[in-house]
């Protein structure tokens, strides 16, 4: 491990955002679907939405250590935003992508509230409740969101005036991995900053913390609202490339899925939801012929054997094999 | 038809069937503070093992309830064995995540074996239909149920009250540390409680077939209302979780009644609304 002299925070910190070779290498190698499998380009979409879903559930499970199973309500009411304003009449992408943002922030603000004030058993209670209640409300509001078969009537405009969201995917990879991109500069900044240490420190010791000064809860409600605005990004985004919107954008099952993502790859590192989302992602795909149900088993399977044998993930498996190379991964 | 009566007394047999199948979770959860979300995986087993019994083999449904007791108490002391312990010091999220796992498991091998339809058992005639009592209907199985749950309450009552085991099993629930010190052998009442619980939840489970019907996704439907009894009762309290059950029980049944398009929410309401004013439960203390 690294020692680092408690007189040298800010060394510290700026050796940690030094961007590393491989890094760059990552992310080169997120421009291959274009040019190595461009017939899967839909499929890269949808990974890089995941990835950056998982991401943000990085943030708050990974770096503050608070367990969330309803994180896909920021996910879902993202998604609907976007759905909606665009079945109203406004189909640019930017603009809705943003509206969208804002409002599954405003929605984790004002959840990050209550939030704040709870740990253990009593806050993943409060996650998954409140999870289920939105998910709930969407089924009831009909009306509004099509209920149980989805919302209906979407239609984007160009991105930028210019590329067309089409079947073959094209302008949606690049949309996506474009935010992505942008989503991961944001939360490596915020990592690698004085208040991404105090989300480290709230992780390892929660009540240790106020004694040097810090303020629990106003951290925990920026780190959640900012965690809400990129899952409600990541949700406007399946919105946009896809043009639909179904309820199971804001079900439990997939506040799961992404927490299994996130361990696969490893939490509390910058590149475990991504590398967890490409796992992931290209296995239920190779196993699309396969029976959900039984997709699900080897999805247990693998659960199990991660939380025994690989506790840190993928990265962290990694990284204990090649301590140099997956320090900073 | 649906007189106030007939919706407490339908709640009360829910929320009974909610004890039962969460009290063992919130004695676990109170002494090793694992979160187990498994523990619906037992119930399920509890389930099938009753619907086995009764359609393949032909046995009365009420000698199925103690296999399917004994099946969900030796399930999960083997696991606990393989792999619960090892997770014990880990942190919740590694627990959440193993035992997500064998509920994915759980599921998948009970769609496997048992496909996906609803599976019913066959009630023998004297727990079938209904009894009157000053104009009430009260239905014979949920009153079977609500007796079943007031001796099994009573019952666990006695055992953690007054005997030896229960003492040691209080300690390690409200110390673990100093009952560790004080020379109780607190993995070995841990393992024996946590298979007593799991066995009320395979009881439990081979319960509910009657009521909410039985199917591959159990472990996961049930899995939310249970964590919300525990929850909403305070960890490692029998009377809190009895207390939660009820009130979740009837409120849902009322809600279910009275406001059918607000039904489904309403327990997750009462929910949030007790968590907010008690975050650690009616009767917790931690």
């Amino acid at each position: 491990m690294m020692s680092v002299s408690a007189s040298e925070p800010q060394r510290y910190l700026r050796a940690q955002i030094r961007w590393q070779p491989v890094e760059a290498l990552f992310w080169v190698a997120t421009l291959l679907p274009f040019v190595v499998t461009p017939s899967y380009l839909v499929l890269a979409s949808q990974i890089a939405i995941t990835g950056l879903f998982a991401l943000s559930l990085d943030l708050i499970v990974g770096y503050a250590g608070l367990v969330s199973l309803g994180h896909a309500a920021y996910f879902g009411f993202g998604s609907y935003t976007a759905g909606l304003i665009s079945k109203w009449g406004w189909g640019e992408p930017l603009t809705g992508l943003f509206i969208a943002a804002a409002a599954a922030g405003v929605l984790g603000y004002i959840t990050s509230v209550v939030i704040a004030r709870f740990r253990h058993l009593a806050l993943i209670m409060i996650t998954l409740g409140f999870g289920v209640l939105l998910a709930e409300a969407a089924n009831s509001a009909s009306w509004l969101t099509g209920g149980a078969d989805g919302l209906q009537g979407m239609r984007m405009w160009k991105l930028l005036g210019m590329f067309e969201f089409d079947l073959y995917g094209y302008a949606g990879f690049s949309y996506a991995l474009a935010v992505l991109f942008l989503a991961f500069l944001l939360a490596r900044r915020l990592i690698n900053s004085p208040f991404g240490l105090a989300l480290r420190g709230i992780r390892e010791n929660a009540v240790r913390m106020p004694a040097i000064g810090a303020d629990n809860p106003a951290h925990i409600r920026k780190i959640y609202t900012i965690a809400a605005v990129m899952a409600g990004t990541a949700g406007a985004l399946l919105a946009q490339t896809t043009e639909t919107v179904s309820l199971e954008t804001l079900s439990f099952q997939r506040s799961a899925d992404v927490l299994v993502v996130l361990i696969l790859g490893g939490a509390g590192r910058l590149y475990g939801g991504l590398v967890g989302a490409i796992v992931y992602m290209v296995a239920r795909d190779q196993a699309s012929g396969v029976n959900p149900q039984y997709w699900y088993f080897w999805i247990g399977i693998l659960l199990i054997a991660v939380v025994t044998f690989l506790p840190n993930g993928i990265l962290g498996g990694l990284a204990r094999l090649m301590p140099a190379a997956g320090r900073r991964a | 038809m649906a007189s106030v009566f007939g919706v407490l007394f339908d709640g009360l047999a829910y929320g009974m069937l909610l004890f039962l199948l969460s009290v063992g979770l919130s004695v676990t959860l109170g002494m090793m503070n694992f979160v187990n979300l498994a523990h619906c995986s037992f119930a399920m087993l509890g389930g099938y093992v009753a619907v086995a019994l009764t359609s393949a083999f032909g046995w009365p449904f009420l000698a199925t309830l103690a296999p399917a007791f004994l099946a969900a108490a030796i399930l999960s002391v083997v696991l606990e064995r393989l792999l619960y312990r090892r997770l014990y010091r880990a942190s919740e999220l590694d627990q959440c995540l193993l035992t997500i796992g064998i509920v994915f498991v759980s599921v998948a091998a009970a769609a496997y074996f048992f496909g996906t339809m609803q599976q019913s058992v066959v009630l023998p005639s004297y727990l079938r239909g209904s009894v009157s009592v000053m104009n009430q209907s009260f239905g014979m199985y949920r009153l079977f149920l609500i007796i079943m749950s007031l001796l099994v309450t009573i019952v666990l009552v006695i055992a953690l009250e007054y005997t030896r085991f229960g003492a040691q099993v209080r300690a390690a629930v409200d110390n673990q540390r100093m009952a560790r010190g004080l020379g109780i052998d607190v993995d070995r009442v841990f393992a024996v409680t946590f298979a007593l619980g799991s066995g009320l939840a395979g009881l439990g489970g081979a319960l509910a077939v009657e009521i909410v019907g039985l199917d591959h996704a159990f472990a996961f439907s049930f899995l939310v209302y249970v964590l919300i009894v525990v929850a909403v009762g305070g960890l490692g309290s029998i009377a809190g979780s009895f207390a939660a059950a009820t009130v979740l029980g009837i409120s849902d049944m009322a809600g279910k009644y009275y406001l059918p398009e607000f039904g489904a929410f309403l327990i997750y309401l009462v929910m949030l609304v007790l968590l907010m004013w008690r975050p650690s439960g009616l009767f917790g203390k931690r």
